[in-house]
């Protein structure tokens, strides 16, 4: 005799320790297996792009500070990137490579977040976390040292950055970097082998190499489905065409290739602040623009390789001091919209790792 | 890669855990010990040096969120005076731009970060409240004289316990606890 | 011929007869109670640092001298909550659940070996007796899931007996190697024939009956059901105040438990050179619960179709496997020096782990590994 079941829905809802943020997800389970997924998002909206608009282009930086808040000087960025491109200001050698070395550092930092989370969600019991962590620590008493403050930054400024780096900070960067390639190693001992790991999440939410590029996918969430695609290398922005470093790419998409693009990027990051630190010049950080600047009547749309993926912005002006729309390309809402795909037809302990492997930030879904 | 499946993945994990018992603990034990903040901090607080404010208002300019508030009005020396210039510090993100903006130097950004005031009405700072004092100390954001004479910032990097806090006991921590500090 | 025996004997010169028949009991259970709840205490401060201390941070240290009120600073907590019922459970049932949990974790030490006399009750067969009565807790937890009237607690109830019947199958089977080469079911006897430590003449079956251990208590990597990050907190979801207080006590007891036990069985119980007995016990104690917080604090979390393939598709044959191997042993080496069985062994123990690993299938046919 058949036992009759039906699916029902479960609402995993906005307050749960294991999203990473206020997200919900309306889930349809047959028994355990997941035939369905519905997200609901919106419990984080701001209006910061109605706030763009009301406000001068130097005093949009500190709101675009909040939108991934795990890795702020990389909104900075994309959006300095933007407006200079809007206004054709040219930016002095010093302040390209100060750039790069945030950047890049940031890029290290929201990666060490993003694979000790990922290992929170599999019950590791905040040991990684508490390892990468450490890390992480040191390079926020770096930016504190820069600027002032440990996570909302305010640093670029459209020309250049707002202050030089005072002389404490490149010997204890060169240290960092020195120190920053045993501690990785360190990381894989932990964890690259480890079979419980392995065990989870090897083959375990596949995203496929054709849905990725269909969606949209970008950063390693498309580079671990075996795409080879990076901003840095294929439209490069900055003055990352002077640097070497590859470009890691996973083979099946995997949450364990997820994870292992990530380990990788982080060594390739840590390449590149040697070069950088190296070839740093003397000179301004900042170029003179004007206190209130007029952008020519246009629009552009400048975009950068984040740690989570690319992060766009457009802009339309009118030539007065506040732009007329001030549109943000999330990386992580567009890759979002494949974890229906990768989830199908696993289990909820599944769902959790593989939403964890994505690396989402809510401040930049729901802006 | 290759995969070896017969534990010595979990193996290696747990080697390396135990090699983690010897290393010397990073907990900083606030509020006993405290870390020296960087001397270009942007602390939850704002310094206004009245005897070189004009009462231009380029800060109240630049704020994004439009947080201060400045009346002034003409007096006989053909100069302005500064009747009212309040900050709410509630609403205010401490992003700098108004300190960036001044051009005499008169208003800087504060060193301490423990400012929680207990009502919402207590965090609007009127112009007596925001001078600088003891307890009130500018710190060296946008500021370069200011931060030339502060000491350098205790990094985690260099963090010694014997050197940057000492190590505390039991009897230690419980004297120096105070009351609502 | 126990020191509780020989109390008696003594106090029968003396008092009437119901009397020595009560007063030496009554000692007894005392002090193992008082043992019990004093080293569950320490267990949970203990766990706490050590945790930190592998973490590279300080465990809790305000409360008292290196935090050592801490535990009583939490038990006053759960003690404080509002004992909430949920409103159509059954309440009898929902009343009864903690007790049947926690009371078979105590009845566990009385036939532990503290020392070469000092134990509660000699029974010739102790060992039974440890197994039958720790598989009483599964239907506490079953009874638990059942009075929440949750479905999300039902489900979590049942997956922990599950898991548990799962898991005491491998730990039996272990303990019988043990017991044949020991010749006897009484605890002291065990204790008495380990010249060598089991450990190092029986690795395969130290390791089934370690991993089998820490499934049976729930502890990480095998504690799904429990985690916060997971769907459900498990079947103790409807409980708090004083109810609560006992689930969590009965973990770490279990804990406590499984610890002696493998002291004894394995370790060679209060054997050892210059220090007193009981103190060698404490020291073997502590290390078994170090290494069990030390997976704890390193290990992620397997799945729950995961966790019952690794009870019956690898623990379970290898269980087997390894029983075959000492009863051949016993039966055809036991007069040849043990050494030769230790080395015999650790080539067994090496040849089916290595065995099992080829069916570890990685990725489950979807991947290339």
């Amino acid at each position: 005799m058949a036992i009759k079941t039906e699916p029902f829905i479960l609402n995993m809802g906005p307050q749960h320790p294991s999203t990473h943020g206020v997200f919900r997800m309306r889930v349809t389970l047959d028994g355990e297996v997941i035939v369905d997924l519905e997200p609901v998002i919106g419990y984080l909206h701001r209006g910061i792009e109605k706030m763009g608009e009301n406000r001068t282009y130097t005093q949009i930086i500190p709101l675009t500070d909040r939108l991934d808040y795990v890795a702020s000087m990389i909104n900075n960025f994309a959006y300095v990137l933007a407006v200079e491109k809007l206004a054709g200001i040219e930016i002095p050698e010093r302040a390209e490579y100060l750039r790069i070395i945030m950047a890049e550092t940031m890029r290290i930092s929201s990666h060490l977040m993003a694979v000790g989370f990922f290992l929170n969600d599999l019950g590791a019991m905040m040991t990684p976390v508490l390892y990468m962590w450490r890390e992480r620590e040191k390079l926020l008493d770096l930016y504190e040292m820069v600027c002032g403050q440990r996570l909302t930054y305010n640093y670029m400024r459209i020309g250049g950055v707002s202050h030089d780096v005072p002389e404490e900070f490149l010997p204890a960067l060169k240290k960092f970097v020195a120190e920053m390639p045993g501690f990785i190693n360190e990381y894989d001992q932990l964890l690259a082998q480890n079979e419980i790991l392995l065990v989870r999440s090897k083959g375990v939410g596949i995203l496929p190499r054709d849905t990725a590029i269909n969606t949209a996918a970008s950063g390693p969430v498309l580079r671990a489905s075996g795409v080879k695609w990076d901003l840095r290398k294929a439209d490069p922005y900055s003055i990352y065409d002077r640097f070497d470093f590859e470009i890691p790419v996973g083979t099946v998409g995997d949450n364990y290739d997820r994870y292992w693009v990530r380990m990788q990027e982080m060594r390739q990051s840590v390449r590149i602040l040697e070069q950088a630190i190296a070839q740093l010049p003397e000179g301004e950080v900042c170029a003179r623009v004007p206190h209130l600047l007029r952008p020519p009547i246009g629009e552009v749309y400048g975009h950068i390789e984040g740690p989570k993926g690319e992060l766009g912005f457009y802009l339309v002006s009118d030539n007065s001091i506040a732009p007329y729309r001030f549109r943000i390309r999330p990386p992580t809402l567009i890759n979002l919209t494949a974890l229906k795909d990768m989830v199908v037809g696993w289990k909820v302990a599944d769902l959790i790792i593989t939403f964890g492997s994505i690396d989402v930030c809510l401040g930049e879904i729901d802006r | 890669m290759k995969f070896e499946r017969y534990g010595i993945g979990i193996a290696k994990g747990m080697a390396l855990t135990f090699k983690h018992l010897f290393r010397p603990p990073i907990t900083v034990q606030y509020p006993e010990e405290k870390l020296v903040v960087s001397r270009r901090i942007r602390g939850n607080e704002l310094v206004w040096l009245l005897d070189r404010c004009t009462g231009c208002a380029t800060c109240a300019k630049s704020c994004p969120q439009g947080n201060i508030e400045i009346v002034t009005h003409l007096s006989s020396e053909n100069n302005y005076v500064v009747d009212k210039f309040e900050v709410d510090t509630g609403r205010c993100m401490f992003c700098g731009l108004c300190v960036e903006a001044c051009p005499f130097d008169a208003l800087a950004m504060g060193r301490s970060y423990e400012r929680a005031q207990y009502r919402r009405r207590d965090v609007i700072l009127s112009k007596e409240q925001l001078l600088i004092s003891d307890i009130r100390q500018p710190s060296g954001y946008a500021r370069p004289k200011i931060e030339a004479s502060l000491p350098k910032q205790s990094l985690l990097i260099y963090w010694d316990r014997k050197e940057g806090g000492q190590k505390l006991s039991w009897l230690g921590l419980s004297k120096k606890r105070g009351r609502g500090v | 011929m126990t020191l509780l025996e020989q109390f008696q004997l003594w106090l029968v010169n003396i008092w009437p007869g119901w009397a020595a028949y009560i007063v030496p009991g009554i000692v007894g259970i005392v002090i193992v109670l008082g043992f019990l709840l004093v080293m569950v205490l320490v267990f949970i401060w203990y766990e706490r640092r050590l945790l930190g201390r592998f973490q590279v941070r300080l465990g809790p240290n305000r409360l008292g001298p290196e935090g050592i009120f801490q535990p009583i600073a939490t038990a006053v907590k759960i003690l404080l909550k509002e004992d909430i019922i949920p409103a159509k459970s059954d309440k009898v049932i929902h009343w009864l659940a903690p007790v049947i949990v926690f009371v078979p974790v105590l009845m566990i030490f009385a036939v532990v070996p503290f020392g070469q006399r000092a134990i509660l009750a000699d029974l010739n067969v102790g060992i039974v007796y440890v197994v039958a009565i720790s598989s009483i807790s599964a239907v506490g937890i079953y009874m638990a899931g059942w009075a929440s009237n949750n479905k999300y607690g039902l489900i979590a109830a049942l997956r922990v007996v599950a898991q548990v019947v799962s898991y005491e199958l491998p730990v039996v089977l272990a303990i019988l190697g043990v017991v044949l080469m020991a010749g006897s079911l009484s605890m002291t006897q065990i204790v008495a024939s380990q010249n060598i430590p089991f450990l190092i003449l029986q690795p395969l079956g130290f390791v089934i009956f370690f991993l089998g251990t820490v499934a049976e208590m729930n502890r990480s990597p095998f504690d799904l059901l429990e985690a916060d990050s997971e769907i459900v907190a498990g079947y103790h979801i409807e409980y708090s105040g004083m109810k609560f207080a006992m689930f969590f006590l009965g973990e770490y007891g279990h804990a406590l438990a499984y610890s002696c036990i493998i002291a004894t069985l394995f370790l060679g119980g209060w054997q050892g050179p210059l220090l007193p007995p009981i103190l060698w016990f404490l020291i073997k104690v502590m290390a078994v619960f170090s290494v069990i917080v030390w997976m704890r604090a390193t290990l992620p979390r397997l799945r729950v179709d995961q966790l019952m393939g690794f009870a019956w598709k690898g623990l379970l044959p290898m269980a087997v496997i390894n029983l075959f191997i000492i009863a051949a042993e016993v039966l055809w080496l036991s007069e040849l020096t043990p050494w030769l069985m230790v080395a015999v062994n650790f080539v067994f123990a090496g040849v089916l782990v290595l065995l099992w690993s080829k069916l570890f299938t990685l990725g489950g046919g979807r991947v290339e590994v």
